[in-house]
C-alpha cells in the first residue's frame, strides 16, 4: 500500500506492460490461507476461496488452500471442505508447534511453502491473525502486500493482480499492483466478499509438507486463551438482521428502542462511529471502515447519515431500511427503503407493528 | 530499558474532503495530527517508563513538518526525538517504510540497545497495520500485535508477557525481549501534557536524520524505488446508484408508516418476509 500522495499522477506507474523477471514468471497459481483458530475455520477463508476461484479461472491455474495446524486429522477435514469451496489442491502442514497461532512458526511454515511451490497470488483474511501473518510473510519474502481490499481482479495485459481498496478514510478507492515481485499478496476483511455455495462431492489433491522447527526454537509461549465472554458480539459480522443507530438517536438511553426492535426480530445491534465513541454501545459493535463489515439480509439504520466510512461497512446488505428526519440525508441515496421521520417515533412503531404481526402469525401457525 | 515508539503524522482525515469535480484530495487547511492510534503506543511507553524506568525515544519518518508530532510526544513525557526525513523516502509503501524505520531503530540501538519497539495498531491514512510486523521481521524482534495490555515485563530477565486480541478471545503470550508490540486502542486514557514537559518539548532539539545518517546505503530499498506496490488508479466510489423508495410522513402516523414499510417488505421480498414470519399466513 502506497501512502504517498496517490493523487500525484507522476507516481501512478500503472498500466505499464511489464516484463517479469523469468524467475518470477515461474510463479503460478492462486493460494488462499485457510485460517483455523481453536479448531474453527474462519468463514472469511471460504469467502476468499470463492474469490480465489474466480481469479484462478481467469488465469487458468490451480487454486490452492494452505492449511496449517497441529491435528492432522482435523486438517484433512478442513481440506475436504476447502475442495467443496473451490480449491484444487490443499497444502497441509501438521506439526505440534502449529497448535495455537504464533507468529514465528506460522510465518516460517507459510514462507517455506511459498518458496517451495511459488504461487503468484496469496490471499489472507484481514483478521487479527491474518494481518499479523500477512505483514510478516510479505516482509520475509520482500514482496508487495495490499491490505483490506474490497475488489480483486486480474489485469488482462499482464496477468497481474489488481487490488482495489479504500483510501483516505474511504473517500476514495485506489487500485494497487505489485509489479516485479511475487507472490502478489492481499488481505480482505470478513464479509466483504460473498460466501460461495459449497459444492458437495467436489474433491482435490492433498500435498503434505513438513515443518522443520522445534518447540525449543520458538520463543513465544501461549500461556492461556481467554474466550470472549459475550460471544454474540463476535456474531455481528455474520448476523442476518442488524438494527443500527447513529448520532441521530440523540442519547444513550434512546438506544433502548433499538434493542427492543432487535429483540423482536432476532437482530444484532450495531452503530456508527460517533455512538461507539460516545460509549452508547460497545466498540465491537461499530460498523464501517474502522469497524466491522456486515452484509445482513436486512439492515435497519436509524439516525445514521450514511457517511462513506459507514457506508463501506454495510452497503452490501440485501435490504437497507433507513430512518432519518432529514430528507436529504446521503443514506437515502443507497438505501432500499427510506422513511423520513423521527427515529424515536418510527422505531417503536416498527417494533409494535412487527410484534403484532408476529403474534398473529404465531396464533395462526 | 530503551523503548522506541514509532509515530506517524497524518492529516486529520475527519476533515479531509474530496474535490467534487477534480476528484483530488483537498488538503488545504486540514490539520496534521499524531495518528490517533499512536497516542496509545506513546501512553503505553510512558506507563512502562513510570513503572520500570526507561528511556523513551519517539521516531517518525515524514516531511520536516512531522517534527511537530515528535514535540507533542515529548510534551506528553517522551525523552528523545528522531525525525527521518529525506526526499529519497518519498512514495514509500509499507515494505519500504518498515525498512527505513528498522534501519533507524538499528542505529538507535548502537547508542543503547533497544528492548521494546511500540507502534500503533494502524494508521488512519495508510490503514494497513503492516508497518509494525514489517519492522519486527527486519530486526528479528518478537512480534506481538493487537496488544491490549502488557501484564508483565522484566527488563533484567528480558521477558515480556502480554494479552493480545485474537479472533474470539484474548491470547496470553510470554516471550523474550527485544520485542515489537502493536498497541490496541482504548487500553488506557491518554495523559495530559505537563507544563515542564511542554517547555522541554519546545526547546529540546530534534535529531534529524537523512538517508545516510540513518545508515541506509541502498536507495533501492527505500521510497518509491523500494516499494513493490504501486498505485495504478485512484477513483471515487460509485455514487449512490439506487435512490431509496421513500415512505413519507404523508402515509399518516408512525404506526401507519411502519405498517406500510412492512407491507412493502412483504410484497417485494416475499421469501425473506415469510422466513421472518411477516407474510400473511
Ligand atoms: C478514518 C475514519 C474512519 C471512520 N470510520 C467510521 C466507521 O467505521 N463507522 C462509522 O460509522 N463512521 C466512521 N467514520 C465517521 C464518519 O465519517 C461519520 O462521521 C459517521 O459515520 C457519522 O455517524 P452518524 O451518521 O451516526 O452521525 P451524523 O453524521 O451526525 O448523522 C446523524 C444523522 O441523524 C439524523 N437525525 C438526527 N436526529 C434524528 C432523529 N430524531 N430521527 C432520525 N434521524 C435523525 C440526521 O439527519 C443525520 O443524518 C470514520 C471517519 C474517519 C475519518
Ligand atoms: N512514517 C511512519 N513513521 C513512523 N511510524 C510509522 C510510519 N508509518 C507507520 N508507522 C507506525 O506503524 C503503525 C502501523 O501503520 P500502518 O501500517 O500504516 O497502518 C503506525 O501506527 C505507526 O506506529
Amino acid at each position: 500500500m502506497t501512502d504517498s500522495n496517490p493523487t500525484a499522477p507522476s507516481k501512478a506507474r500503472g498500466k505499464k506492460r511489464l516484463e517479469l523477471d523469468p524467475r518470477l514468471a515461474a510463479y503460478r497459481g492462486v493460494w488462499v490461507f485457510v485460517e483455523i483458530e481453536r479448531g474453527q475455520v474462519h468463514p472469511v477463508s471460504w469467502e476468499l476461496m470463492g474469490e480465489g476461484r474466480k481469479l484462478a479461472d481467469v488465469l487458468q491455474v490451480e487454486l490452492g488452500a494452505v492449511i496449517l495446524g497441529a491435528d492432522g486429522a482435523r486438517l484433512g477435514e478442513v481440506a475436504a471442505e476447502a475442495f467443496t469451496y473451490g480449491a484444487d489442491r490443499a497444502y497441509l502442514v501438521a506439526d505440534p508447534v502449529l497448535a495455537d497461532y504464533r507468529n514465528q512458526p506460522y510465518t516460517r511454515a507459510l514462507t517455506d511453502l511459498v518458496n517451495r511451490h511459488q504461487p503468484e497470488i496469496l490471499l489472507l483474511g484481514a483478521t487479527t491473525l491474518g494481518r499479523d501473518l500477512a505483514g510478516s510473510v510479505a516482509t520475509t519474502l520482500l514482496t508487495g502486500l495490499t491490505a483490506d481490499c474490497t475488489e480483486l481482479a486480474i489485469d488482462p495485459d499482464n496477468r497481474g493482480l489488481l487490488a482495489t481498496r479504500p483510501t483516505f478514510g474511504g473517500s476514495l478507492l485506489c487500485t494497487i499492483q505489485t509489479l516485479n515481485f511475487r507472490p502478489q499478496m492481499a488481505t480482505v476483511r470478513p464479509r466483504v466478499m460473498a460466501m460461495p455455495d459449497a459444492q458437495p462431492g467436489r474433491t482435490g489433491q492433498v500435498t503434505q509438507e513438513t515443518l522443520d522447527l522445534a518447540e525449543e526454537d520458538i520463543l513465544a509461549k501461549v500461556l492461556a486463551f481467554i474466550p470472549d465472554q459475550n460471544q454474540e458480539k463476535a456474531q455481528l459480522a455474520y448476523a442476518d438482521i442488524i438494527v443500527a443507530g447513529g448520532r441521530g438517536m440523540g442519547r444513550a438511553e434512546n438506544f433502548q428502542v433499538l434493542w427492543d426492535l432487535a429483540g423482536v426480530i432476532g437482530a444484532e445491534v450495531g452503530g456508527s462511529r460517533p455512538v461507539t465513541h460516545a460509549g452508547w454501545i460497545s466498540a465491537e459493535r461499530q460498523i464501517g471502515q474502522s469497524g466491522k463489515t456486515v452484509r445482513p439480509r436486512l439492515y435497519i439504520a436509524a439516525g445514521i447519515s450514511g457517511a462513506v466510512q459507514h457506508r463501506v461497512g454495510m452497503e452490501s446488505s440485501d435490504i437497507i431500511l433507513a430512518i432519518n428526519n432529514d430528507p436529504n440525508a446521503p443514506i437515502f441515496d443507497f438505501a432500499t427503503y427510506g422513511i423520513v421521520g423521527d427515529a424515536m417515533q418510527i422505531v417503536p412503531a416498527l417494533t409494535e407493528a412487527l410484534r403484532s404481526r408476529l403474534a398473529v402469525r404465531r396464533r395462526a401457525g | 530499558m530503551h523503548i522506541v515508539v514509532c509515530i506517524k503524522q497524518v492529516p486529520d482525515s475527519a476533515q479531509i474532503r474530496v474535490h467534487p469535480v477534480t476528484n483530488t484530495i483537498m488538503r488545504q487547511g486540514v490539520p496534521a495530527i499524531i495518528n490517533p492510534f499512536d497516542l496509545f503506543a506513546i501512553e503505553e511507553a510512558l506507563q512502562l517508563k513510570d513503572r520500570y524506568g526507561a528511556r523513551v525515544t519517539v521516531l517518525t519518518m515524514g516531511p520536516p513538518q512531522a517534527e511537530v508530532a515528535l514535540r507533542k510526544a515529548v510534551a506528553y513525557g517522551a525523552d528523545e526525538m528522531v525525525l527521518l526525513t529525506d526526499r529519497a523516502f518519498a512514495g514509500a509503501d509499507t515494505l519500504a517504510t518498515s525498512y527505513a524505520l528498522a534501519q533507524a531503530i538499528r542505529k538507535l540501538g548502537e547508542e543503547e540497545p533497544v528492548d521494546l519497539v511500540l507502534t500503533g495498531k494502524q494508521t488512519i491514512d495508510g490503514d494497513t497495520a503492516q508497518v509494525g510486523p514489517g519492522i519486527a521481521r527486519r530486526l528479528d524482534l518478537q512480534l506481538l500485535t493487537y496488544v491490549s495490555a502488557i501484564t508483565d515485563l522484566d527488563p533484567g530477565g528480558k521477558t515480556i508477557e502480554v494479552q493480545r486480541r485474537s479472533e474470539g478471545g484474548v491470547q496470553v503470550i510470554r516471550t523474550r525481549l527485544p520485542a515489537l508490540v502493536t498497541v490496541l486502542e482504548g487500553g488506557s486514557t491518554i495523559r495530559f501534557a505537563t507544563m515542564p514537559n511542554m517547555f522541554r518539548a519546545e526547546r529540546q532539539p530534534v535529531q534529524q536524520w537523512n538517508r545516510e545518517q540513518a545508515g541506509i546505503d541502498d536507495v533501492g530499498k527505500i521510497g518509491l524505488k523500494g516499494s513493490p506496490t504501486v498505485v495504478s488508479k485512484i477513483f471515487t466510489p460509485r455514487a449512490g446508484n439506487r435512490r431509496a423508495k421513500m415512505i413519507g410522513a404523508e402515509m399518516g402516523s408512525a404506526g401507519e408508516v411502519a405498517s406500510a414499510v412492512l407491507d412493502l417488505l412483504g410484497s417485494e421480498h416475499p421469501r425473506f418476509a415469510r422466513e421472518l414470519g411477516l407474510a400473511a399466513p
